[in-house]
């Protein structure tokens, strides 16, 4: 009778060239994470993991935008190249210069349709060197993106996974399913404008949009739920760990950039 | 005080040879004159042992089995001879350019990096055979001594002091270079070795031959010095090639642009360069395939060919041959030339080489020659001008931007390792009560989509403010309001703008099934960027916050 040895020995020599260790366990659950930018963001998910796919979901004026302008801004600003395909042209620099994303690192593909957008992040990820690649599929319609094939996204995250880039894909709806490893779903809350008023005199250049909240969502997380662990304020700080996700929702608020510093609001401001 | 004398025998044949490496070890002659009558011109070894004379016609050589002909080109032999003259500056910054098949090389000062003049004329000999040529090498302390030896004998020549006279005595008066009329006035008096020539009494060489003679008479003793003329340093790095069929495939030219790179490339490495940005041109042949007219060699000729131009230019300057050529085929799909090439001449833009040092601790970047390969596949097929960094301008205009080069910057990196080092102590020296604080007041900035180009809308106003908002087939209602907010510019220019903008907020009416069908993509509600076109009257939303 075969021993569990022999056995051992015979699988991994008639696998031998094909899986290197079939009996080495890998924890895939462990990943190196890099802060939003957002807080709670990065306490509900534990920040946009490297070498995986995230998805950031949600209709038009849901904060997509807003999240991803506040990573490019982070990892940017660790001088690290950065690239953004654009499925249908419609980054706004000036915005992103307002957010702090520093444009000389970040490379814009300004695509015109899909199959374009989705060419262009098969090359950038497989050039490699880059510490962020975001896909921009916000404005496609959800019907064109279910027409991509499942093996598009997975071999988006095959070739992402064990190097040091993010992969973020912004659309409408996720499409990615299990491919993608993190999956944030947004919404807008509510408004904010610097002074809101119901008489029909109020003049409406007397109030400037001020920002809006955001509410998120973990849909899904692929790591395992820890207990609570602080995050560190620094953007340059990693982590490697099992992040937290007993939080499934969080909302936080986005800022203009001509909007009232904080601490010197009206008396009574009025929210929407 | 030495002299290298380099003496590359059948310099036009070798030239062509260097264009074709195929024809290595082949019978090779090459033909020039005006069409019919053709004249032999020059030969190799093997061809001149198979029977071939200078003069020959191009009939009578054609009837030898195994010949290869071709015409001579005076381009490639200026090609062939810049290279040459790069490789002799790989070795010594003091080159003469003596003819078209001799170069002189300085090698005083070069033992202690290179050894004996044995070693260097081996160094030589080695570099020589790795730039595709046959030579002959010779290392005197006279110049005219090494010009001579290396004219007369084969292989390496090592000519100690004083010993001129010896080693030069068995050589033929031809290969000093003297005129006909003194060849054959020498050949009647029996005089056939620089040996003879040498034993002659001066003065009565002056006396038949003049100041010519004297010269003669002193070169056959390598007793005349002189001093060298230096060549001045070339910063022009040019290959081309003329083609006797026209070529119109894609894999074709980019053997022939292959084979060039690697030759300019090799002349750039010998001088420690790296080509900052390449220039392609193609002669085109106006007549295509399709042209029933025979064709023969003159009217090829005689037709003024038109041509195409491309310049590539690198971020940094690169040594890859290989990178270059699939760059250019990259862009040669997006852009193929309108007829078939000709002629093909590629020059580089020469620069040093760039020096990077990496660091243990330096965040990813691209590697610079594949990012710029993968730039060029996707300039493919998004176009050029939508690819790269964007860049602001300095100017009012609403969305104004210029798209750059994508060049990340690493300035900044050693601030950037001190700031972290920094925040890092300070994190750790905060309570939890003051990281809480800390992450209230860091809110993001506020995310703006473009609609590029702006989409037409339909306002209605109520008391000067914006009441019910239409664009994209939906219609909605304008929940709160801000703005005016005025701007124009650029009056003096045609394209002046006159704008007031306005961010509403506005809650939309959507029919219960389409918002059944696809709620994603019917917003309910949204924060929008709208403005009135003063110029052309009418209403346009620039955007969306999202």
């Amino acid at each position: 009778m075969k021993t569990a040895a022999t056995l051992r020995l015979a699988v991994e020599s008639a696998l031998a060239g094909r899986i290197s260790a079939p009996f080495v366990y890998r924890d895939r659950k462990i990943c190196e994470t890099v802060p939003s930018g957002i807080p709670e963001i990065d306490s509900l998910a534990g920040g946009l993991p490297r070498g995986s796919l995230t998805e950031i979901c949600g209709p038009h004026c849901s904060g997509r935008t807003s999240i991803l302008l506040s990573a490019l801004a982070l990892r940017t600003a660790q001088l690290e190249a950065c690239a953004l395909i654009d499925s249908r042209d419609a980054f706004d620099p000036h915005s992103a210069a307002a957010a702090g994303v520093k444009l000389n690192n970040l490379l814009w593909v300004r695509c015109q349709n899909v199959d374009h957008a989705l060419r262009a992040t098969d090359l950038l990820l497989q050039g490699g060197g880059f510490g962020l690649i975001a896909l921009d599929l916000s404005d496609v319609p959800p019907e064109t993106v279910r027409y991509v094939p499942l093996n598009a996204w997975f071999r988006f995250r095959k070739t992402v996974e064990d190097t040091p880039t993010i992969l973020l894909l912004l659309e409408q709806e996720p499409h990615a399913k299990t491919c993608a490893s993190l999956v944030l779903s947004l919404g807008m809350d509510s408004s904010r404008w610097t002074a809101t008023s119901d008489a029909s005199d109020f003049p409406p250049h007397g109030s400037l949009l001020d920002g809006f909240h955001i509410r998120a969502g973990l849909r899904r997380s692929k790591f395992e739920s820890a207990s609570a662990t602080s995050i560190s304020p620094d953007p340059g700080h990693q982590h490697h760990r099992r992040f937290a996700s007993h939080n499934l929702e969080t909302v936080f608020e986005s800022k203009t950039s001509w909007g009232i510093p904080d601490g010197s609001w009206p008396a009574d401001p009025k929210q929407k | 005080m030495a002299f290298a004398a380099i003496h590359f025998p059948n310099f036009p044949v070798q030239a062509v040879i260097r264009a074709e490496p195929p024809l290595r070890g082949a019978p090779v002659a090459l033909v020039e004159g005006a069409p019919p009558v053709w004249n032999v011109v020059a030969a190799n070894e093997t061809a001149a042992c198979m029977g071939i004379q200078i003069g020959m016609t191009r009939t009578l050589a054609e009837q030898f089995e195994g010949l290869q002909i071709r015409l001579r080109s005076l381009a490639q032999e200026i090609a062939a001879h810049a290279a040459l003259l790069d490789l002799a500056w790989s070795i010594s910054p003091r080159v003469e350019d003596t003819a078209a098949d001799v170069l002189v090389i300085d090698v005083a000062g070069l033992a202690s990096l290179f050894g004996s003049d044995e070693n260097i004329a081996n160094l030589l000999m080695q570099q020589v055979v790795a730039f595709g040529f046959t030579a002959h090498v010779a290392i005197a302390s006279n110049l005219e001594a090494a010009i001579h030896a290396a004219r007369g004998l084969r292989g390496i020549t090592l000519i100690a002091p004083g010993e001129e006279s010896k080693r030069l005595g068995a050589l033929p008066v031809s290969v000093l270079g003297a005129s006909v009329e003194i060849l054959e006035t020498l050949e009647l008096w029996g005089v056939r070795t620089c040996e003879a020539l040498a034993a002659l009494p001066v003065l009565q060489v002056s006396e038949r031959l003049g100041q010519q003679g004297v010269q003669l008479h002193e070169w056959a003793r390598g007793a005349r010095a002189r001093a060298m003329v230096l060549a001045e340093p070339r910063i022009t790095f040019e290959e081309e090639m003329e083609l006797e069929d026209s070529v119109e495939e894609l894999e074709p030219l980019s053997f022939l642009l292959g084979r060039l790179l690697d030759r300019l490339y090799m002349r750039l490495t010998a001088r420690s360069l790296a080509a900052n940005a390449v220039h392609v041109q193609f002669a085109l042949d106006p007549v295509g395939r399709k042209d029933v007219q025979i064709r023969n060699d003159d009217s090829r000729r005689k037709k003024k060919s038109s041509m195409y131009e491309k310049a590539l230019t690198l971020p940094v300057p690169m040594r890859d041959s290989k990178m270059l050529l699939n760059l250019l085929r990259l862009q040669l799909q997006g852009d193929p030339p309108s007829a078939p090439i000709l002629k093909i001449v590629i020059s580089a833009e020469a620069a040093k080489p760039r020096a990077v040092q990496t660091g243990l601790f330096v965040p990813p970047s691209p590697d610079i020659a594949k990012l710029e390969l993968t730039i060029a596949r996707l300039t493919n097929f998004v176009g050029d001008g939508n690819i790269g960094s964007p860049q602001l301008v300095n100017t009012h205009r609403p969305g104004e931007f210029r798209m750059n080069l994508f060049a990340p910057s690493r300035e900044g990196e050693k601030s950037l390792r001190k700031a972290a080092v920094a925040a890092n102590a300070l994190a750790l020296a905060k309570t939890p009560a003051t990281r809480a604080h800390d992450f209230a007041d860091s809110k993001p900035a506020i995310g703006f989509r473009m609609f590029r180009p702006p989409l037409p809308a339909s306002v209605q106003l109520y008391a000067d403010r914006p009441k019910r908002v239409s664009f994209r087939g939906a219609h909605g209602e304008v929940l709160a309001a801000s703005g005016p907010w005025r701007s124009s510019g650029d009056w003096w220019r045609e394209d002046e703008w006159h704008q007031d903008e306005w961010d509403l907020e506005i809650r939309f009416h959507i029919p219960p099934g389409r918002q059944a069908k696809s709620p994603a993509s019917c917003p309910q509600h949204g924060l929008y960027r709208l403005y009135f076109d003063s110029i052309v009257q009418g209403w346009f939303v620039r955007g969306i916050y999202d």
